[in-house]
């Protein structure tokens, strides 16, 4: 049992960051290609079946890994080889401490569904994350390039200016929360929704957030690689595998910091106005109501889908990939919600509640997080890139100082707090 | 704590990347291996049960301090530099100093370096750290401060151009 509890922790959380990035790579591709009044990948299929656009991502590791993997003569071998492993080693283990659910008994054990209930917590994250610019720095030095050298000088800058706003905002969490632990900021939130960090730290949750798109490169801060300037900045020279682990890394260390700002900020796994115990008590109920609400969601596309259904349209078998999807969920739907309103709400035993329960805080969790991963990609598309003063400005003379007056404000209130009811 | 084991790998990666930073002939080389050393430091720290300390260890140092001085370094583009080995001197006189410290160290450090020491929960926790810094160590730890705060000033204006009109 331990052991299983132990490959477990192990292989889900790698495996899930990894599984988030093709689901985000498909995010950027459609996404940019609505925001721009485009259809975005709509080619690539397996048998007629094209998934809006999803299965464009094989064609991508299909080419990207046949590609002939070029290492300039001029390039130091050990560096240029090594910085994309750290970038993608680091993207990974961050997620090491983000809790997925509330911790769940096992008999005599309390199992934590995180790999590592750590006491500096989310220092951890700050300190492993600190390590991601060698990656950058590397690549940018070792591919004896002029544009790769300004890219990898600008994202030591940047990062390791905005790393101190970074740091400083979770103070003001460490003191709501009275740990540093992740888990423990993530139980003190409660389900309450107007208890959750973004309420109670407003100006530490937009200011997290703006300093994570910074640390991760992204548009507006994507001056590290800014393409219209220095070609593609750190990356010029990397093709093959190599540039695909760079790409994998930006996108891993989207779905950590979405995954931070949803335990911080959000309430991490906490359903909104249910306690565990709520959930846990009330399982028949919810898991009746939630099979019920599933099956309607998958009732109404599935008939939209059998809706779109043209015999000619295409004149292939990309004619019946509606059918494909829709007869399934047409079907699943039909039996779900058939076998919920007939058998009615089922009892569970003990251990079944406790899965549900579980399983709906991971769910929360997942949805929460998605929703941040999908945010940065709205950024992108929507703002231009800011000009490198501009950045360095704004990091200095902006976001540090109202960080510091953030956790001044947070320890008065808790003093005066503490005086009145204590 | 742990097994010897884990002391035994730290500390050869605290040695080694030493020994890189002073024999390595390229400077950005002698870096990396100054980060090394550093983290196999955070590592003996996480031994000590100082988890705080560890992670302060990676994030300053390894993460902000040595990436600075990467940084200076690519932005110099300095070349290899030839490593001259004659003796000199003054490097006679250093080895010597060096060997007197090496043996003050060994022998009075390494009898209780093999015991646990540490018997406290709260030891290396945030609370801990937290607890020793505001209370007894309060004055030493706010004349660091002071020091810093005068060292980053004493930074910015060394750093000024000496036309204020130019620097606005």
């Amino acid at each position: 049992m331990d052991i299983l509890i132990f490959i477990l922790k192990i292989v889900i959380p790698p495996v899930l960051v990894l599984n988030f990035i093709p689901l985000m790579i498909w995010f950027e591709r459609k996404g940019s290609a609505y925001i721009q009044e485009r259809r975005g990948p709509n080619r690539a299929h397996i048998l007629g079946i094209r998934l809006g656009g999803i299965i464009h991502n094989f064609a991508d590791v299909i080419k990207l890994i046949t590609k002939e993997d070029i290492i300039p003569a001029n390039v130091n071998r050990l560096y240029f080889i090594g910085a994309p492993l750290i970038a993608i080693f680091v993207g990974i283990v961050t997620i090491a401490v983000v809790p997925l659910a509330d911790s769940v008994q096992i008999g005599e054990k309390l199992v934590h569904i995180q790999v590592a209930d750590l006491n500096v917590g989310i220092l951890y994250v700050f300190a492993i994350s600190s390590l991601g610019v060698y990656s950058v720095l590397l690549a940018g030095w070792s591919s004896n390039n002029k544009y790769s050298l300004l890219g990898g000088l600008r994202a030591a800058s940047q990062m390791v200016s905005y790393e101190l706003a970074l740091g400083l905002t979770v103070v003001g969490l460490f003191m709501l929360a009275e740990s540093a632990s992740v888990s423990e900021i993530v139980r003190h939130q409660g389900p309450h929704v107007l208890h959750w960090n973004f309420v109670q730290q407003p100006l530490a949750f937009i200011i997290f957030w703006i300093a994570v798109f910074a640390e991760t490169n992204r548009t507006p801060f994507d001056l590290p690689e800014g393409e219209s300037e220095i070609v593609a900045g750190y990356h010029t020279e990397y093709s093959s595998m190599k540039f695909a682990l760079f790409f994998m890394a930006e996108y891993a260390h989207m779905v950590v910091a979405a995954a931070l700002i949803t335990a911080l900020f959000f309430g991490g796994w906490q359903v909104p106005f249910l306690t565990t115990l709520d959930l846990k008590t009330q399982a028949p109920f919810y898991l009746y109501v939630t099979v019920l609400t599933v099956s309607f969601i998958a009732l109404f596309f599935g008939l939209l889908l059998l809706s779109q259904f043209k015999k000619g349209k295409y004149r292939d078998a990309r004619d019946y990939e509606v059918l494909v999807f829709g007869i399934p969920l047409f079907l699943l739907a039909l039996a779900g919600g058939g076998s919920a309103i007939f058998t009615g709400p089922w009892a569970l035993p003990e251990w079944g509640r406790v899965l549900f329960a579980a399983l709906v805080q991971a769910t929360s969790f997942g949805i929460k997080m998605t929703f941040f991963a999908f945010f940065f990609i709205w950024i992108r598309w929507t703002l231009p890139r800011f000009r490198y003063d501009q950045v360095m400005n704004f990091g200095w003379k902006g976001m540090l100082p109202l960080a510091l007056l953030n956790i001044v404000v947070t320890g008065v209130v808790l003093l005066w707090k503490g005086n009145h009811h204590g | 704590m742990g097994d010897p084991i884990f002391f035994y790998l730290f500390a050869t990666i605290v040695i080694g990347g030493a020994i890189g930073v002073v024999f390595l002939s390229n400077p950005l080389s002698s870096a990396l291996s100054l980060i090394f050393s550093l983290a196999g430091l955070a590592g003996l720290f996480v031994l000590l049960q100082a988890h705080f300390l560890a992670a302060i260890q990676v994030l300053v140092y390894a993460g902000a301090v040595m990436v600075l001085f990467i940084f200076v370094i690519m932005m110099l583009n300095l070349e290899d530099c030839k490593k001259h080995l004659k003796v000199s001197f003054a490097s006679l006189i250093g080895f010597v100093i060096a060997l007197n410290l090496a043996i003050v160290l060994v022998m009075h450090v390494s009898a209780p370096l093999f015991d646990d020491g540490v018997s406290d929960k709260t030891f290396g926790t945030i609370e801990g750290v937290g607890q020793l810094m505001l209370t007894r160590y309060l004055i030493p730890f706010e004349i660091v401060s002071l020091l810093l705060t005068i060292a980053i000033v004493g930074a910015v204006i060394l750093a000024k151009k000496d036309n204020p009109k130019e620097t606005t």
